[in-house]
């Protein structure tokens, strides 16, 4: 079946079988290199993305579920090649190591973020429960997202 | 019932490389037409920085600009022989040879830069990503157009190899001895938990820790290795497990809801400090760090958690269940 829907700001049509989730349409058929496959059964975090503007596990998605509808990766966050704030804080506390669960990360503090613009640490921390990451220790996740919060 | 505070102490001293027939690293530098460098190599950047710390080990002898160091790895066929990256030992063993390497393009650029400047190579000295005759303030030229003029003036190849490697070390058959690893990293780890009684669930409070590195050549990133460390090894002390819960293959871990890895929420308060005492076979005195800071905090919750309840427990994880059976076992 066609599906048709918004990636990062641009239509994009794509011939999709019913059972097909969103994570696989997005990397083997779109060739999407920042949407991360971890655990296939949302767990991790690292296939996150947005679904007209709202947090949700790509691996447990049907990509027929987006016709229509606005998908945004991180990528999406870009603006002319630049990066968003967010992802400047990320940068500049060093947030990512290996990098795998950073698109996930970046996505969940920017929902956080877009609801909540100072949220306290508390806050934080539950919004980024639902993501693992095994390198940085979170800290340094945590710092950024607070550095890009409003004071 | 009661939520029972512990304080609890570990130390660790640990290796740097392994005694795996002198466990060599190799590197070839290549020029670019533009004056840049390519460091090529077949360590692996896995997010522990290594693309950046040797970027910095090759700016700081060649004195090309670390932003105009381009460090190549993953592939084994264009990159000269590497054990690999393990053993906590890239930075200490590829950042041997790469200074080595470094100093060969070094000797080019003086010698280059002396045709140019017409002064004896011995006269020269690099800094700030020139080359000056020593003393004279107007007289020095950019190291990059040092090295493209190399290459299309004077047609010197501007290739650098490097290599490092112990000799394998046998074991003396009198007394035992050996000299297997190349330096000795130091740390301690302070961990303080609180154990509710009731759930025998364990609470990490604040870890405080403390790493002799030999040389941080990145702070931020041994900072970063350091905390990612204690958190891994965390996970290690107080909940990760493949084995099964229970003595049945059905309750065999499968997936992360049941493999359960430390979340952001579950981290302490964390006061990391590093100290530098640099080692005569380091890059710059460099140490390798990666594994030691995963291994001293597991003994030190153990320690906390003994001090706090009085039962010391000998097995990982310290799930709440082996907590509440050993307060049982000794009657508290």
């Amino acid at each position: 079946m066609m599906i048709r829907f918004y990636l990062d700001g641009q239509l994009v049509e794509v011939d999709v079988k019913p059972t097909d989730t969103l994570l696989k349409v997005l990397v083997d058929k779109l060739g999407l290199t920042s949407v991360h496959y971890g655990c296939g059964e949302g767990s991790c975090g690292a296939c996150m993305v947005l679904v007209d503007d709202k947090l949700r596990y790509s691996c447990l998605t049907f990509a027929a579920s987006v016709n229509d509808k606005k998908v945004t990766t991180v990528a999406g966050l870009l603006s002319d090649h630049e990066l968003s704030p967010l992802q400047k804080k990320f940068v500049e506390n060093n947030a990512a190591q290996c990098g795998y669960c950073t698109p996930g990360m970046v996505l969940v503090a920017k929902a956080l973020l877009d609801k909540n613009p100072s949220p306290s640490d508390e806050e934080i921390f539950d919004a980024l429960a639902g993501n693992l990451c095994r390198c940085t220790g979170y800290v340094p996740i945590v710092k950024a997202v607070k550095s890009a919060a409003r004071r | 019932m009661a939520k029972l505070r512990g304080r609890g102490i570990a130390a660790i001293n640990y290796p740097t490389g392994m005694n795996l027939g002198g466990d060599p690293s190799q590197v070839v530098i290549v020029a670019q037409p533009d004056g840049r460098l390519v460091v090529n190599v077949a360590s692996v950047e896995l997010g522990q920085g290594i693309k950046t710390v040797l970027a910095q080990i090759a700016s700081e002898i060649t004195g090309v600009p670390v932003e105009d160091i381009e460090v190549r790895f993953g592939d084994t066929e264009s990159a000269p022989h590497d054990t690999g990256t393990f053993a906590s030992r890239s930075t200490h063993r590829m950042g041997n040879a790469v200074i080595k390497a470094s100093e060969e393009i070094r000797e080019i650029v003086l010698n280059t830069a002396a045709k140019m400047l017409e002064a004896s190579p011995n006269d020269l000295e690099i800094r700030e990503g020139r080359v000056w005759v020593k003393g004279v303030t107007d007289k020095s030229v950019e190291v990059k157009q040092v090295i493209s003029q190399a290459q299309f003036t004077y047609n010197t190849p501007v290739v650098g190899k490097g290599f490092y490697v112990k000799p394998k070390s046998s074991v003396d058959p009198e007394t035992g001895a050996s000299d297997p690893h190349s330096t000795m990293a130091h740390g301690c780890t302070v961990a303080e938990v609180e154990v509710d009684t009731e759930t025998g669930f364990v609470t990490v409070l604040k870890v405080y820790t403390v790493y002799e590195v030999g040389k941080a050549i990145n702070p931020q990133l041994v900072e970063s290795q350091i905390i990612g460390g204690i958190v891994m090894g965390m996970g290690a002390a107080l909940t990760e497990t493949v084995y099964p819960r229970y003595p049945v293959l059905d309750f065999q871990t499968t997936s992360f809801r049941d493999y359960v890895l430390p979340t952001a929420g579950d981290i302490p308060e964390i006061v990391a400090k590093i100290v530098e005492s640099p080692t005569p076979t380091g890059p710059f005195g460099a140490k390798g760090v990666g594994e030691m800071v995963v291994n001293s905090i597991a003994p030190a919750i153990v320690n906390a958690v003994y001090d706090a309840i009085g039962v010391q427990i000998t097995d990982l994880p310290i799930t709440p269940e082996k907590v509440l059976k050993a307060l049982k076992k000794s009657g508290r």
